[in-house]
């Protein structure tokens, strides 16, 4: 018989429409993500009742929250591929791996991106940050290459942890150190965002640098790496 | 026999789950257009089979070749030629069977019209096809997976009970497509506990003892 063929991008653009259309449908995210993240938000408050304190350290109680936040994101984005052992049917149909984890990780770009709108959003009603136009290019900036960044490393372990036993325990174990990077850097130029501790606009933009280096070098690993660990 | 007229070729396949060997030097020639039947107890080594055919379990030792691709060092070429419908479909179960089939398609190649005719094969008229999968019978999502099985047109079909959960039409459809794909070139291999129905429809069956093959003749 002869066989179909399709590009690496083909199966990218299928993967991420179907993961977003199943998010679409579900509402996981708005009605389990984004109400967790919320409480967390509020719990950061009630923990830090100070305005001086939770004004310096918002923009790492955002990016933790994102972070957290995440693994629930990622493991969601793999359970549906387990629920009727759909990702054994990708395995088998030889589907290109690569366009099976640039895809997964755009569809968790693009959720990470709608999630973050609204912690900030809610960051600057509870913590009272203020927030330039200037800051505000910037962290859409470094909301975009860190999830990039999240995206990758989350599809790459998420990928890992599917198939194997005590799934739910092993992504967060792989997941948060390999992200640390990217938390730091999100969080300093978070800090030029918000203006907080002194930090200007100017000094934001370096750790953006960084994120893309991250968010790059995360994709291109990850696309290698991808195929080979989820085979087994 | 040449290779070339083989689908598949095990040689004292050895497949470890855990330690345990599920498949224990099991040696098989499967010739392409066959239809074969594998009997065996609950826990033989009957869905291992398969799913070493299908490149999803690695082999431990001896040797395996599939459509002429050795599976030690050639397993994503192999699986590119192979559709497994294992006990589970494969299905997403927040879409609806034409979304089902449509990320499929999207992600082989195939066409819109050749989707359309994979469901209409498989029985799933229009109603059907908007329906979510969730929401669907055991049989219903059973012929969406075949349908996805169409689509693929792989030459090597890997089937686990492929008649369970479908009605009396559903059963007669399956075997004439099975029958119909075998015409096209394709081989097919079913695993069954349904001896009389699905050795109907199969050229020859092997029985899988202890994670041992056993040949046990034409049909």
């Amino acid at each position: 018989m002869t066989q179909h063929s399709t590009s690496t991008m083909s199966v990218a653009r299928a993967i991420a429409t179907k993961d977003l259309r199943i998010e679409w449908r579900s509402k996981v995210l708005v009605n389990q993500v984004l109400p967790f993240a919320g409480i967390v938000m509020v719990l950061f408050a009630f923990a830090l009742d100070n305005d001086g304190i939770l004004q310096r350290v918002a923009p790492g109680l955002v990016w933790l929250a994102v972070l957290f936040s995440s693994l629930i994101i990622v493991q969601r984005t793999f359970a549906i591929e387990s629920a009727d052992n759909a990702l054994d049917a990708i395995k088998v149909a030889g589907v290109s791996s690569a366009g099976v984890f640039l895809g997964k990780s755009v569809a968790l770009v693009v959720q990470l991106l709608l999630f973050e709108g609204v912690l900030v959003l809610l960051s600057l009603v509870l913590y009272q940050v203020h927030l330039s136009w200037g800051g505000a290019v910037l962290l859409v900036t470094v909301s975009f290459l860190a999830n990039i960044g999240i995206a990758a490393m989350g599809a790459l372990y998420g990928g890992l942890g599917a198939a194997a036993k005590g799934r739910e325990t092993l992504l967060p174990l792989l997941l948060l150190p390999a992200v640390a990077p990217v938390l730091i850097a999100a969080t300093r130029a978070t800090e030029s965002a918000f203006g907080v501790g002194g930090a200007t606009l100017g000094e934001g933009w370096p750790w953006v640098a960084l994120l893309a280096v991250f968010g790059a070098l995360f994709t291109f690993g990850g696309t290698l790496a991808f195929g080979v660990l989820t085979e087994e | 026999m040449s290779s070339v007229d083989e689908a598949v070729r095990l040689h004292n396949a050895v497949v470890l789950l855990g330690s345990f060997p599920a498949l224990a030097e099991a040696s098989l020639v499967v010739k392409k257009g066959e239809i074969v039947l594998i009997s065996g107890a609950n826990g033989a080594g009957k869905t291992t089979l398969l799913r070493l055919c299908a490149g999803l379990v690695p082999l431990a030792r001896g040797e395996a070749t599939v459509l002429g691709f050795n599976l030690a060092t050639q397993r994503k070429e192999a699986q590119a030629h192979v559709g497994m419908l294992g006990h589970a479909n494969g299905l997403y179960l927040d879409l609806t069977a034409q979304e089902n089939l449509q990320f499929w398609g999207a992600v082989v190649g195939a066409s819109t019209r050749e989707i359309e005719l994979s469901a209409q094969r498989m029985g799933l008229h229009t109603r059907l096809l908007g329906t979510t999968v969730a929401k669907m019978s055991a049989g219903q999502r059973r012929r969406t997976a075949l349908a996805i099985l169409i689509i693929r047109r792989a030459s090597l079909w890997l089937l686990d009970e492929p008649h369970a959960g479908l009605d009396a039409a559903g059963r007669d459809e399956i075997d004439k497509i099975l029958r119909e794909a075998t015409s096209a070139g394709a081989t097919v291999i079913v695993a069954s506990h349904e001896l009389e129905r699905a050795g109907a429809l199969a050229t020859r069956r092997i029985e899988v003892v202890g994670g041992a093959i056993v040949e046990r003749g034409a049909q």
